[in-house]
């Protein structure tokens, strides 16, 4: 068989057994979580016979080993059931709750990722070229800067830059300064797009107006994933550069700028790719922080939303689309590793 | 008065009905005498009080979330309260910003002399949105949602006391009552309590029909609902909006920013802390109204030393009110004074004396219950109230000027509900308040209720429960709530720190009238009530 498939089985094979066993950790762990269901969905004001109807009707008062294997008994014919919301005659399935949620973050994430990777290989190729240069030096520290702040900090302060658009002129600090100072600030400030604060979006929100929309959130999350990706292609690419076939090619005459895409980059794919999966799938499972600040309806508030309202399935639903997207990703990742690099691809 | 001063006055008059433009308006007032701006602003001052038609209005919600639904069993915040119940149905009464109560879907109501038979006559011409006529019948299944063993509804126990409901022709509705009740036209305005049509003799709540200011067009839950304007609602000249879009911002510092930066028109619960920024801004607008919510730390009176009533007023008087309405709340709130019946709300009294922080007092009360000091847990989490940790961090120094030592447990807030309230002898709590003094003390301080947190059961005190509800007589009413107030004040095991303010804040785009202090967004009636400044 053909090695690159059988290691494709091989790691899908795992994958499931994986996803398996987080069923059965996610299932536990919503278990363990104190308070009452029922009483969390029904709020505060529920009397005592109202919350066992409701625990009646979710089926919460079985044994957990029963209501495991219905779980995911349902989950293997692919229903993930109903949300607890849903009511006698009026059925919200968990599918139709996430399945817009998911569009969105998965907006959110290729969008990012469309402005994200090509900018952090970008720049890890020039940092690599012009290595200790002040291009790199620059490149390196204002990356670093950003990765080093909490995305919720740098959410917040660009959402702060846009409201000083408007309001820095009328400011006691804006006053303090000198007068040509404070309206060259102000000058650019106003340089500054008037990107909405507000990411909410809707199913009838139109293509570009959703782009729009999703602008801060898209560059907040750009800000802290680039330095990640484009260390790590800067340091994989340098590090090729050290070995004897690129001093050949240099050898041989060719521009610095061809050695590096022709000779070091396909050599330095498995490491970059590895990173680049790692943040992709951080885009889709850890943008809770920036989904929240900008108001943006995606999966991540959904399922803070869910945990808080104690709504059990579409919680287990998000978890285990978390996991599977981590299991799929990583796939990814290491099956193009193993396919740009010719001895993992024929070992001996 | 000359001719252009008389000319101006039907102008003014005019300006409210969009028939005088804004330059014309200006002329006149040149005219007349005025300067420019002067005419300027009164144009814009008449033209705000004046309600007019047109115009949209985005306004941020501090809830929301996926689990949300049109079903009036639930409506457990301010989202689907004012986007479900305030703005797309009524109830059959309402209360006004007086806070006194007012027919809505019922044009009258009357009653019996022991006030145990309430009859409501439905206002003519009140159709639903899909244009079918309100009857008795829609009545009567929209109350017996909430009723029965089967229901889920949180206004369940707002009816325990009605025996019997019928349908006396096509526009009158009985109610029978266990026992009197004076104050049952206030139930009668609860948000759950909204006038659905029935279906097979049951209220259907899914289609979203209903009868009030605007008809449903899209709803997210979680996300936003948007409406719009219902051209055959009953009350005449409402709503003023074309359409409203309800927006969750459930993250305070992102509604700070979409009222900031104009994304939204109106955000309610504004951030205290930031409050200073927002107000500097000239188009923006800081909303206080002191509503009927309240955050207490009740005392389980059956525990000790909390049963010595002497130990409870040494504690009534060992905290700083004042300090904390400062300090946690940041102003916004008024101080309390053991009394869970705020001022706004009929038969009010304040009584005396004032519990403030005196050493002396509390030392005393402590010599009296034969102590020499003393110490008591106090079981807090900020999902009490958001300050309850930091207020009884105040409490702990204050207490201890006066001999006791307060150990104040910090508690998980998840579940907080659950596993401390009603089960700690002395912890945080929270009460958004009751339009009446009966409707508050019934839930939180009768013998019977099952959410009496102090488990406080004075005789004298729930024997003038009963007979003050069923009491027509307004003069004896009022002297027995002020005797049942000033019993909660002296022995009740509930402290009232403080009552706190609804902040909210708006674009100076959106006017309005006096705010209702009942419930938030103006009684959360904001979208029939209020509508888009002509400046």
């Amino acid at each position: 068989m053909n090695p690159v498939v059988r290691t494709v089985l091989q790691r899908l094979g795992l994958g499931l057994i994986t996803l398996f066993i987080v069923t059965i950790i996610i299932f536990s762990a919503i278990a363990m979580l104190p308070g009452d269901f029922a009483k969390a969905m029904l709020g505060q004001s529920a009397t005592p016979e109202t919350v066992a109807a409701f625990q009646r009707e979710i089926g919460i008062d079985r044994p957990p080993v029963e209501r495991y294997f219905a779980w995911v008994g349902q989950i293997v014919q692919g229903d993930f059931g109903s949300s607890f919301a849903s009511r006698t005659g009026y059925r919200r399935t968990v599918a139709e709750i996430i399945a817009p949620r998911l569009y969105n973050t998965m907006f959110l994430a290729v969008m990012t990722a469309l402005i994200a990777v090509p900018l952090a290989l970008g720049l890890g190729i020039l940092a690599a070229l012009y290595r200790n240069s002040w291009f790199d030096r620059v490149v390196n520290t204002v990356t670093l800067t950003t990765i080093s702040f909490p995305e919720f900090f740098v959410a917040y302060m660009l959402a702060y830059l846009i409201i000083s658009r408007d309001t820095f002129i009328g400011t006691e600090f804006a006053q303090s300064l000198p007068e040509w100072l404070a309206a060259s600030i102000n000058w650019v400030l106003n340089l500054v797009p008037k990107f909405p604060t507000l990411a909410n979006i809707s199913d009838q929100t139109p293509f570009w107006e959703h782009v729009w929309r999703a602008a801060l959130p898209s560059i907040t999350l750009t800000l802290v994933i680039v330095a990640h990706m484009m260390r790590m292609t800067r340091a994989a690419i340098i590090n090729m550069l050290a070995s004897p076939y690129i001093d050949m090619a240099r050898l041989k005459g060719m521009s610095p700028m061809a050695i590096v895409l022709r000779h070091a980059l396909p050599n330095a794919w498995a490491p970059i790719v590895t990173v680049i999966a790692f943040n992709l799938a951080y885009l889709i499972v850890g943008v809770v922080v920036v989904e929240v600040v900008f108001v943006y309806p995606g999966i991540g508030q959904l399922m803070v939303d869910a945990v808080k309202s104690r709504d059990v399935p579409v919680v287990q639903a998000c978890a285990l689309i978390f996991a599977a997207t981590y299991i799929l990703l990583n796939l990814t990742a290491d099956i193009i590793s193993i396919a740009t690099n010719p001895r993992l691809l024929h070992p001996r | 008065m000359s001719e252009s001063e008389y000319k101006l006055r039907l102008a003014q008059n005019l300006i409210g009905r969009g028939k005088v433009s804004r330059r014309d308006f200006i002329h006149l007032g040149l005219a007349a005498g005025l300067t420019v701006a002067a005419a300027d602003n009164l144009f814009v001052s008449v033209a705000r009080a004046e309600p007019q038609r047109g115009g949209f209005a985005k306004l941020g919600m501090a809830h929301g979330a996926t689990t949300d639904s049109i079903d009036p069993a639930g409506y457990l915040d301010t989202f689907t309260q004012t986007a479900f119940s305030g703005a797309m149905s009524n109830s059959l009464t309402e209360v006004d910003a007086k806070g006194s109560i007012q027919p809505d879907l019922a044009e009258r109501f009357e009653t019996t002399d022991d006030a145990t038979t309430w009859v409501f006559r439905l206002r003519k011409g009140a159709t639903f949105h899909n244009g079918k006529t309100v009857t008795a019948d829609d009545v009567v299944a929209s109350m017996q949602y909430h009723m029965g063993t089967d229901t889920k509804s949180a206004a369940k126990s707002l009816l325990e006391s009605v025996t019997n409901i019928k349908a006396d022709g096509p526009e009158t509705i009985v109610f029978t009552l266990k026992s009197g009740d004076a104050d049952f036209p206030y139930i009668m305005s609860d948000y759950h309590l909204v006038v659905m049509p029935a279906k097979d003799g049951k209220a259907d709540w899914e289609s979203g029909v209903r009868t009030g200011a605007f008809v449903l067009e899209n709803f997210q839950p979680g996300v936003s609902a948007k409406l719009k304007r219902n051209p055959n609602y009953f009350k005449n000249g409402k709503p003023y909006f074309d359409e409203v879009e309800f927006i969750a911002i459930t993250d305070l510092a992102a509604r700070m920013a979409a009222l900031s930066t104009g994304e939204v028109d109106y955000i309610g619960r504004a951030d205290l802390k930031t409050l200073g920024m927002l107000k500097r801004k000239p188009n923006i607008e800081i909303l206080e109204v002191t509503g009927y919510g309240h955050y207490t730390l009740p005392m389980n009176v059956t525990v000790a030393p909390f049963d010595n009533p002497d130990v409870r007023m040494a504690l009534k008087w060992a905290i700083d009110r004042e300090e904390i309405a400062q300090k946690i709340f940041l102003g916004h709130a008024t101080v309390g004074n053991d009394n869970p019946i705020a001022p706004a709300i009929k038969f009010a009294i304040n009584p005396q004396p004032q519990h403030k922080f005196d050493p002396e007092k509390a030392r005393f009360h402590l010599k009296k219950a034969g102590m020499e000091n003393l110490k008591v847990d106090l079981s807090v989490a900020d999902a009490a109230f958001a300050g309850a940790v930091d207020a009884a961090a105040l409490i702990r120094e204050t207490a201890a000027q006066c001999g006791i030592d307060v150990n104040v447990v910090r508690e998980a807030e998840d579940a907080y509900w659950d596993n401390v309230w009603l089960k700690k002898p002395w912890c945080a709590s929270y009460w958004s308040g009751r339009a009446t003094a009966d409707w508050m003390f019934t839930q939180a301080y009768s013998a019977d209720s099952s959410w009496n947190e102090t488990f406080w059961k004075n005789p004298r005190f729930n024997e003038l429960l009963i007979q003050a509800r069923a009491e027509t007589d307004e003069a004896k009413r009022s002297a027995m709530y002020a005797e049942m107030q000033q019993l909660t004040h002296d022995d009740g095991g509930a402290i009232v720190l403080v009552f706190n303010n609804f902040v909210s804040a708006k674009s100076k785009k959106l006017a309005h009238g006096e705010l209702a202090p009942n419930w938030e967004n103006d009684g959360l009636k904001m979208a029939e009530r209020w509508w888009v400044a002509n400046a």
